[in-house]
């Protein structure tokens, strides 16, 4: 044991006799990385092609990003991603090169410069009565109708003006300089403006909409000063439904109460006059309710009715007529103007491997502008939204260029039948990520394929040895990068032995499916889950994690591994759930599982059958366990560890963590064997008047521990307490739930528990005061890490809480190992209640925290490093051994020995360890990490609006040979050596000769 | 071409009002409408524009964070930042950008006189008397490769092990020279009656012959 402790403590002192940060040169960039941007689902899109030069397109999207990207390429110009509590409501592009953005609810207005995204301007917009901002229309003039002229007509005008009603009043803002010309207030009026109207060369805004529902009102407002002329209004006995749309500067169609009545409002001469007109009139067999889509073309709007999508058009008369009846999946764009006075519409229809793009003259139905069917990949879904663009042609005709929206949040831009680029914007919304491994190489294809001849591969290493020396010249450096970027090797789809190459199958919200290559991040696989999309039995299915389903290793290698694919149908916890089990060598959905009951919360069991499928307990919501697969195997060795199993659950409204275990067979209508009633076994609340919860924190169940000793200074030992069963929880006091600055240090708490969840036991509780949340929290071996934020310093705060258990700390007696008498080699039970003692300190840390993850190697032994997602979108590598708990200001001589670091009040942050280095992961959300085989590797994975994946080493790869490692420098010192003993040799020969001859 | 004009024309700006934010104050919270306060404020990067690393344009990448992630705003082109509409009472603004360092600045919005406003970095405690945010230091993410020199090379293994090489053919020779020759020939002596270690005698064939 003795010796053991020495060999550790050597190896100890090894690692730690340097900092470990993770550092990289400049030229390493990419070879273990990848980097992917993304902007997300695209919400609404402006082009901007009118001028020579770039082509554009200004879009903005769910994940709340503004973006410029190249009409030609889909390449990103520019993009910003708003904060979270400022979602933007609409963009515009101003006299050809502002780019507006209206957000949070219409308050704040903000131009940025068109050609790189640099903010020109913004204005707060504040309204008399902000809580009753129902409704925000940014108005650019004449943009409804003549939205892609909107240049040419403001340049006429004088005061370049962007109209824009948020809070109840209308603004009107100076394009040039964001100041706010007027604010004429319609509340007074008792109006809720739904539409802005502008006619051409006119300085009159209509501003129209609803006061009381059953009233319509018209404002007419000089758009100089903001002075209202005229106030309109009529009633309609039928009332509305609050849904208006314009089909033009004075039309607008809206429905009335009951939505089977279509109401044409005309304002013509300054007086409002209805017209109505019965659905069931010209929709044969119509029942039920109406809705109308918003659109914004003249003379044409569309209505959806049941599944079908109805468009009616509005003849000069004022009487409607039906022009097309479409059954589902079909999107309509907004009108476009090209070329004097035309306008056009692009619809697009749904075909089963292809679209049917259809763009028509808004005012003539019957003659087709362009009619155009593209073959569609059926991964990407229905067709969701769809923008068009005109170019002109070589022979002066227009042609038309459309961006088309998917189900799975792609984006595509088509032209001449054709796609032109594609985006995977999906990928900017993951809601799950976890590995898998690919296929075993099969014999007969041999590495050495891959290498080039021998010479090549000698060339390419002195190639290498040159450039470490530094005596390689720039093209020469080039060569070398070229080289190392395209290695074929780390982009090969057969597992290597260092276990560098994996899938990362990620699950994204638009319910699809993505197998990524750890080597260069390229989509190996694609699949729309077909339990995951919209249904009629399942409205809004929402996607919620993924499991390992089989992960096949030793008896049962011809298995392909397999995931599964938890989803809900809604966001209420009672809402059917939905299984879905994913092959991940062909990304193919095996038989989908119809869960019938909801899904709470699922266990992954530690036990798998004969072909190596793992155990699943799904909790629903009326607390019965239901077990997956549903074999008759599954239910043997589930019957044998029936009483082993324990779960929690925890209720963050109430305030309540429960311990459950199970209780025999259910008792339904139907017989189920599969499914099971549990009981309550403990259960903890805490005082809803002094906390709530806000945090909890478990180990990851796949965490491997190399040693349960802890070797510290004197040879002295501690011994972990490493359970699974403990969890973190933290709560805070309920009036601190808000933002920072919102309390005062004196009523804001922080509470920390550390609780068994077999037992229900309290390991340690502690209480930070004058902190408050957010609370983010790694939990990992016998130790948690958590942030917070100190109110009295006004500095986050980073803490640690180590756990050792004290009932094996008589076993540093040598004779009593001897003897035998040790309790080293007994289980570690909840049910034991082993004396604990803990161990905790604090530290400053500059940087808000998004997400904190912690390294996990495949055995174990490397030291950890907590990776620190920052407020910027970047990772920072932070060693646990800054976050130790024995760390005092002044460390003996034999803990400096044992490399523990003086004590400091805050932490390091070093440029070099941060592991996305130059490199920003937008929105950061999440960071996963996951053991490659190398025991000192670990690979991290780190997702929001963008994608970064890497390779970290937190004690330097000490098993392997480093990437710039010069075989080439060895093989000379080799071949030098044995040249060197043919020459002794030689030499001594013929010395023993003379020798003899003497 | 036209990015570097641009870089210049903004450093120039920089440089500009940095003359005149000593007459007019930067820091400045004006009360709102409401009970809202607007802070103002300024983030200056003196070696904008003037380094290679930090692109120009980055100006557009910057972002001030309020309260950890509640607000989020741009600079506008002369490097001002506002937060509207924000409550009386503490709060913290994040600066990031990649390639500096910015220390969190600790704002005291007072509900009792608008206007009067404590500013302080958090990192080093020190107060500002104006809200001009500026980097602590600059950030490298990378290291820098170290020029060739002789001594990486005799340091590596490889380097050692001809060291020790070279010391054996050049050193062992002179300690030999050195010895005294009644010694020199006793173990000569002794090495005959040995034999002669040689690689022939090494190979499996030499010990028949």
């Amino acid at each position: 044991m003795a010796m053991a402790i020495r060999v550790f403590l050597l190896l100890l002192l090894f690692f730690s006799s340097s900092y470990p940060t993770f550092s990289l040169y400049e030229d390493q960039i990419g070879l273990m990385d990848w980097h992917q941007q993304y902007i997300g689902k695209v919400k609404h899109a402006v082009f901007h092609t009118q001028k020579a030069g770039r082509k554009r397109v200004v879009v903005f999207t769910e994940e709340n990003v503004v973006a410029s990207l190249d009409l030609r390429s889909g390449e990103i110009f520019w993009r910003h991603v708003l904060g979270t509590k400022d979602a933007i409501n609409e963009i515009d592009i101003a006299l050809g090169k502002y780019v507006i953005t209206m957000s949070s609810e219409g308050s704040m207005l903000r131009a940025w410069n068109l050609p790189d995204g640099q903010m020109v301007w913004e204005s707060f917009l504040s309204g008399l009565k902000p809580s009753k901002s129902l409704l925000s229309v940014p108005f650019i003039r004449n943009v409804i109708n003549y939205r892609s002229s909107v240049q040419t007509s403001l340049k006429v005008d004088k005061d370049n003006l962007v109209l824009v009603y948020s809070n109840g009043c209308l603004h009107a803002v100076s394009i040039i300089d964001g100041e706010i010309l007027w604010k004429k207030d319609l509340t007074t009026e008792g109006i809720e403006v739904q539409q802005l109207v502008q006619p051409l060369g006119s300085d009159i805004i209509y501003a129209v909409g609803f006061g009381n529902l059953p009233q319509f009102d018209a404002c007419q407002i000089n758009a100089k000063n903001g002075e209202l002329l005229k106030h309109d209004s009529a009633t309609f006995p039928g009332g509305f439904s609050g849904e208006l749309l314009s089909v033009s500067s004075d039309t607008f169609v809206a429905s009335d109460a009951t939505r089977s009545i279509l109401v044409l409002i005309s304002i013509r001469d300054g007086s409002i006059s209805f017209r109505q007109t019965y659905i069931s009139d010209f929709v044969q067999d119509f029942s039920g309710t109406a809705v109308l889509l918003p659109s914004k073309i003249t003379g044409i709007f569309a209505i959806k009715i049941d599944t079908f999508t109805v468009l009616i058009r509005v003849t000069v008369e004022g009487k409607l007529e039906v022009v097309d009846k479409i059954d589902q999946g079909v999107a309509i764009s907004d009108v476009l103007s090209f070329s004097e006075g035309q306008q056009a519409f692009a619809l697009v229809q749904q075909g089963r491997n292809k679209i049917q793009m259809t763009v028509k003259h808004s005012h003539d139905w019957n003659s087709g502008l362009l009619e155009e069917s593209i073959e569609m990949d059926q991964q990407r879904g229905l067709v969701h939204k769809v923008f068009i663009n005109h170019y002109l042609r070589t022979d002066k005709s227009y042609g038309f260029r459309a961006l088309i929206v998917m189900e799975d949040h792609s984006l595509l831009l088509v032209q001449q039948g054709e796609i032109v680029w594609s985006r995977e914007d999906g990928l900017a919304s993951v809601v799950d990520v976890t590995t898998a491994e690919l296929p075993v190489e099969k014999d007969g294809v041999s590495v050495a394929k891959v290498e080039q001849n021998l010479f090549e591969w000698l060339k390419g290493h002195l190639l290498k040895l040159k450039g470490t020396l530094m005596l390689a010249g720039p093209n020469e450096v080039a060569e070398i990068q070229r080289i190392r970027l395209k290695s074929t090797e780390k982009s090969k789809m057969t597992r290597d032995n260092n276990g560098f190459r994996k899938l990362l199958i990620v699950l994204t919200r638009a319910g699809k499916l993505f197998a990524l290559h750890t080597g260069d991040g390229r989509v190996v696989w694609s699949l729309l889950l077909h339990s995951l999309r919209k249904s009629e039995g399942c409205e809004s299915p929402i996607g919620l994690n993924i499991y390992q389903w089989q992960v096949p290793h030793h008896h049962a290698m011809d298995e392909n591994p397999s995931v599964l694919v938890v989803g809900r149908c809604g966001y209420n916890l009672d809402a059917p759930g939905v299984l879905s089990i994913v092959d991940t060598y062909t990304g193919m959905e095996l038989n989908p599982l119809g869960a019938t009951h909801s899904i709470v919360q699922v266990i992954p069991l530690p036990f798998t059958d004969s072909t190596e499928q793992r155990l699943h307990l799904l909790i629903d919501s009326d607390q019965h366990a239901h077990l997956y697969p549903r074999t008759r195997e599954a239910i043997s060795i589930f019957q044998r560890e029936f009483a082993n199993i324990y779960w929690y659950s925890v209720e963050v409204d109430n305030g309540v963590l429960r311990g459950h275990v199970l209780k025999d067979n259910c008792i339904l209508e139907v017989a189920d064997e599969y499914c099971f009633n549990t009981r309550d076994l403990w259960s903890i609340v805490f005082p809803s008047e002094s906390e709530k919860i806000i945090a909890t924190v478990t180990r990851k169940s796949s965490e491997v521990v190399h040693t349960q000793a802890k070797v510290i200074a004197e040879q002295d030992v501690m011994y972990k307490y490493v359970s699974q069963n403990v969890i973190f929880v933290a709560t805070i006091a309920p009036k601190a739930i808000g933002e920072i600055g919102s309390v005062t240090p004196e009523e804001s708490w922080l509470v920390v528990y550390l609780i068994d969840t077999v037992t229900g036991r309290i390991l340690h509780r502690m209480i930070h005061h004058g902190s408050q949340g957010p609370v983010h929290a790694v939990f990992s071996e016998n130790w948690v890490v958590y942030q917070y934020f100190n109110l009295r310093a006004h500095r986050y705060e980073m803490s640690v809480i180590e756990i050792y258990d004290q009932s094996r700390a008589d076993n540093k007696d040598v004779w009593r190992l001897v003897l035998g008498k040790h309790n080293l080699t007994s289980p570690l039970s909840s049910f034991s209640r082993p004396e604990v003692i803990t161990k905790s300190q604090s530290y400053f840390f500059t940087h808000t925290a998004k997400a904190i993850a912690v390294t996990s190697t495949s055995k174990g032994i490397t030291s950890k490093q907590l990776l620190i997602g920052t407020v910027g979108d970047q990772v920072l590598a932070l060693d646990k051994r800054f976050l130790d708990p024995r760390r005092t200001v002044n460390p003996t001589q034999a803990e400096k020995e044992e490399g523990l670091l003086p004590l400091t009040d805050s932490l390091p942050i070093m440029p070099q360890s941060y592991v996305t280095h130059a490199l920003k992961v937008e929105g950061l959300r999440g960071i996963v990490t996951m053991p490659a085989k190398l025991e000192s590797t670990t690979l991290a994975f780190i997702y929001g609006v963008d994608l970064f994946f890497t390779r970290l080493a937190p004690s330097k790869t000490y098993d392997s040979l480093t990437e710039d490692f010069s075989y080439a420098l060895l093989l000379i010192t080799i071949v030098a050596l044995v040249l060197a003993i043919i020459v002794t040799w030689v030499l001594s020969e013929r010395k023993d000769l003379q020798e003899k001859w003497r | 071409m036209a990015v570097k004009q641009r870089s210049k024309l903004i450093f120039l700006k920089l440089s500009l009002l940095f003359s005149f934010s000593l007459l007019s104050s930067a820091l400045a919270i004006s009360p709102g409408a409401g009970d809202g306060h607007t802070i103002n404020g300024r983030v200056k990067i003196p070696s904008l524009g003037a380094k290679g690393f930090a692109l120009p344009g980055k100006l557009s990448d910057i972002k001030v964070i309020l309260n950890g992630g509640q607000r989020v705003t741009f600079l506008r082109p002369d490097g001002y930042f506002s937060f509207h509409n924000v409550p009386a009472g503490t709060h913290l603004i994040e600066v990031t950008t990649i390639g500096y360092f910015f220390s969190p600045v600790r704002v005291d919005v007072s509900a009792r006189n608008p206007g009067n406003v404590q500013a302080a970095l958090t990192e080093n405690r020190r107060r500002l008397t104006e809200l001009v945010l500026e980097p602590l230091r600059e950030e490298q993410y990378y290291e820098i490769r170290e020029p060739f020199s002789v001594m990486s090379v005799v340091k590596s293994p490889m380097g050692l092990m001809m060291g020790f090489v070279v010391i054996v053919m050049f050193l062992m020779p002179k300690l030999v020279e050195n010895m005294d020759p009644e010694e020199m020939r006793r173990a000569q002596e002794e090495m005959r009656n040995q034999g002669v270690p040689s690689l022939t005698s090494l190979l499996p064939g030499a010990a028949r012959s």
